[in-house]
């Protein structure tokens, strides 16, 4: 509590809070946000003010660094439109079914977000590689995965699946069993169920997880730099061309380039949140 | 549409839920359910909507078996305890969900769905609402839209879950004669849920009352208030106060008591139990009398009352504060009981009450 309370005289009148150590957990958590988040983002943007727009301009539409963005934004749109449907399947499947080893799919579901990105790349690496056995298949049907967009796609599906997963998993949990109750009473279908009761209320989470998933992928790099093989203008993602600019000591290079994902990254994320806004307008209240 | 249920039973893991329920139902009757919590009740009511199904038994409507008809097309009005409004739909598209998800072919056109749902609107006093969400709506103008939308595809039966659970006390009176007229009007077959005695009696033509997966008593309100069939519907009514007695007879007696105005029972002699509310309890001051006042509250208009027998234990009685002589009710004073209403049960078996689950005891006794 505060210092009022222990005070003998009257103390002054103001809201009290129920639970004391508010200013304290603010203050540790803001000072923590600005530590790992804020100072390095400041840091960045610094960087590209500083070298100026032309010299900005002048890195980040090179051919290189184009094929780069637009590999990486392809690859990542391909990989959250798989875990969109992907994802809601398995958190419906997870949610409304009771089978054997269920539980089992369910810690599975972690594995993705535990596992070293470069585990995850090089066992990916080994299945598809045309020797592997999911390139034993896809080869000879003249589908070659390594090196190629599809395996950074695929690369970055693994690691961005769980986002989809676990967002739609607790809304579907907690979701009254009542309403679907009360769209089949009312004479609809299952599938008119679906799309008219249950995937209304799963939408802003749903949404939600997409967006986190593609950011995810497109900011992934150790998963994907040992599939895609990397050639530039072919299979070269962004943050890797970030990286190669680095190991030149090019920082300015690195940094024009980290700049326009973080870009990529906040306008994602604020189409997110407009997204979110609107599919769950009907939840404010009025005053 | 007349409803027949027959030998049906229901078991949720080892649970059983329903043990053998038989119960007719008339074309346009109100009929309320009745039972504590846990009674069963929704579960019944989830089997006759298409939501459940029963381990055995038969559901027939007008004649027609309905255990082998999917929800959808049996065409139910249901409301539920928490309402279940879609929360992402207006008032309006709330209502309207049961006529536009119909198949193409029986649709409604768009004009006539809106008509309808402008009609329903103005006949539940919620028109203003129309564009609203759920999350903008007090409880009774979300029970309100729950019925619109369950009457919006015009239901034969009409089945509510405890429509007015969450609600509060002078807003559950207004709306059980609202429901009482919409019933009237739609001519609906109402199956109606509660676990409030008030609200099935004022409203219903009949009552079933649910103990543990069995209907204990069908009947009007006067006669099961009056007459319960088992000690469960006694206790249930309000009959807390349990005093051994002997019948003589048809005569009962008991310890202190003044029973000369209970009527006489044809059963037969030996031990049994009486039942009775405080309220029909009476004690009078008695030098005698083995009873003793141990406390006494007021709640204004009434006197609770908590007396003691050295033998039997204690009995609670209420008494108006202005009954000639309440006065001298005070802790300490010896009395007697006089009894002025009170259903008897023989004491099929002697055991210690404390040491036996009390239901069990009640229904072996009350089924011979
Ligand atoms: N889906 C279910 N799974 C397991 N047990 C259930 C389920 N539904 C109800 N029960 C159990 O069945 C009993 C009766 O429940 P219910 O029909 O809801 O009673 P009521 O409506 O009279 O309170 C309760 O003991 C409840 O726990
Ligand atoms: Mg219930």
């Amino acid at each position: 509590m505060t210092a009022a309370t222990a005070q003998p005289a009257l103390p002054p009148i103001r809201a009290r809070r129920v639970l004391p150590g508010f200013t304290l957990s603010l203050g540790t958590t803001l000072l923590y946000l600005t530590l790992i988040v804020l100072i390095p983002v400041i840091a960045l943007i610094l960087k590209g003010v500083e070298m100026g727009p032309e010299r900005f301009w002048r890195i980040v539409s090179s051919p290189r660094a184009v094929a780069a963005f637009q590999i990486t934004l392809t690859a990542a749109a391909i990989a959250t439109l798989f875990n969109a449907i992907y994802g809601l399947l398995m958190a419906w499947v997870l949610v409304r079914y009771d089978f054997w080893g269920k539980r089992l799919l369910d810690a599975l579901m972690d594995v993705p977000f535990a596992l070293p990105t470069a585990v995850a790349g090089l066992s990916l690496t080994a299945l598809f590689s045309a020797n592997g056995w999911f390139g034993a298949v896809l080869h000879p049907l003249g589908v070659p995965v390594v090196y190629t967009l599809l395996g950074i796609a695929v690369a970055m599906a693994f690691t961005s699946v769980p986002f989809v997963v676990r967002t739609v998993q607790p809304v579907l949990e907690d979701m009254d069993p009542a309403l679907e109750q009360a769209a089949v009473t009312l004479g609809a279908r299952p599938w008119t169920v679906f799309t008219r009761v249950v995937f209304p209320a799963i939408l802003p989470a749903w949404l939600a997880g997409c967006t986190t998933a593609f950011a995810r992928s497109l900011g992934e790099f150790g998963a994907i730099v040992f599939i895609a093989g990397n050639l530039p203008f072919r299979t070269e993602i962004a943050a890797l061309l970030a990286f190669i600019r680095l190991e030149e000591f090019d920082y300015n290079g690195a940094a024009a380039i980290a700049l326009v994902l973080l870009g990529f990254a906040l306008v994602l994320l604020l189409v997110s949140n407009l997204l979110q806004f609107w599919a769950s307008r009907h939840r404010e209240a009025v005053r | 549409m007349s409803i027949t249920i027959a030998g049906m039973t229901k078991h949720f893991g080892q649970t059983e839920v329903l043990r053998g329920i038989d119960l007719g139902i008339e074309k346009g009757e109100l009929v309320s359910l009745l039972g504590p919590s846990g009674s069963g009740k929704t579960t019944l009511l989830k089997i006759i909507a298409g939501l459940e199904w029963p381990d055995s038994g038969r559901l027939a409507v007008d004649g027609r078996d309905w255990l082998g008809l999917a929800a959808q097309d049996r065409r139910i009005g249901f409301v539920f305890q928490h309402y279940a409004l879609f929360p992402h739909m207006t008032v309006r598209d709330n209502i309207a969900f049961g006529l536009t998800v119909r198949p193409r072919a029986e649709r409604p056109g768009n004009a006539i769905i809106a008509a309808r749902v402008d009609e329903l609107l103005r006949f539940l006093q919620i028109a203003h609402l129309a564009g609203r969400f759920p999350a903008q709506l007090s409880g009774g103008q979300r029970q309100r839209v729950a019925l619109g939308r369950a009457l919006a595809i015009e239901p034969k039966v009409l089945l509510l879950d405890e429509p007015f659970g969450a609600l509060d006390a002078a807003i559950r009176r207004d709306l059980r004669r609202w429901l009482r007229g919409v019933h009237d009007e739609t001519g609906s077959t109402t199956i109606f849920v509660t676990h409030d005695q008030e609200e099935a009696f004022e409203l219903a033509d009949r009552v079933v009352v649910m103990g543990e997966g069995r209907i204990e008593q069908i009947g009007h309100a006067d006669v099961i208030h009056d007459h319960p069939a088992t000690p469960f519907v006694a206790r249930f009514m309000g009959a807390t106060v349990e005093l051994p007695v002997t019948l003589q007879a048809g005569r009962a007696e008991g310890a202190g008591l003044d029973l000369a105005a209970l009527p006489r029972r044809a059963l037969p002699d030996g031990p049994a139990r009486l039942f009775a509310r405080p309220g029909d309890i009476l004690p009078i001051p008695d030098v005698s009398g083995p009873w003793t006042v141990v406390t006494r509250a007021s709640t204004g208009a009434e006197l609770r009352l908590v007396l003691t027998h050295p033998a039997v234990g204690e009995a609670a009685a209420d008494v108006p504060r202005r009954t000639p002589g309440s006065a001298g009710l005070v802790p300490g004073t010896p009395v007697r009981l006089l009894l002025e209403a009170g259903t008897i049960f023989p004491a099929a078996r002697v055991t210690p009450i404390a040491a036996n689950p009390t239901h069990d005891l009640d229904r072996k006794e009350a089924r011979p």
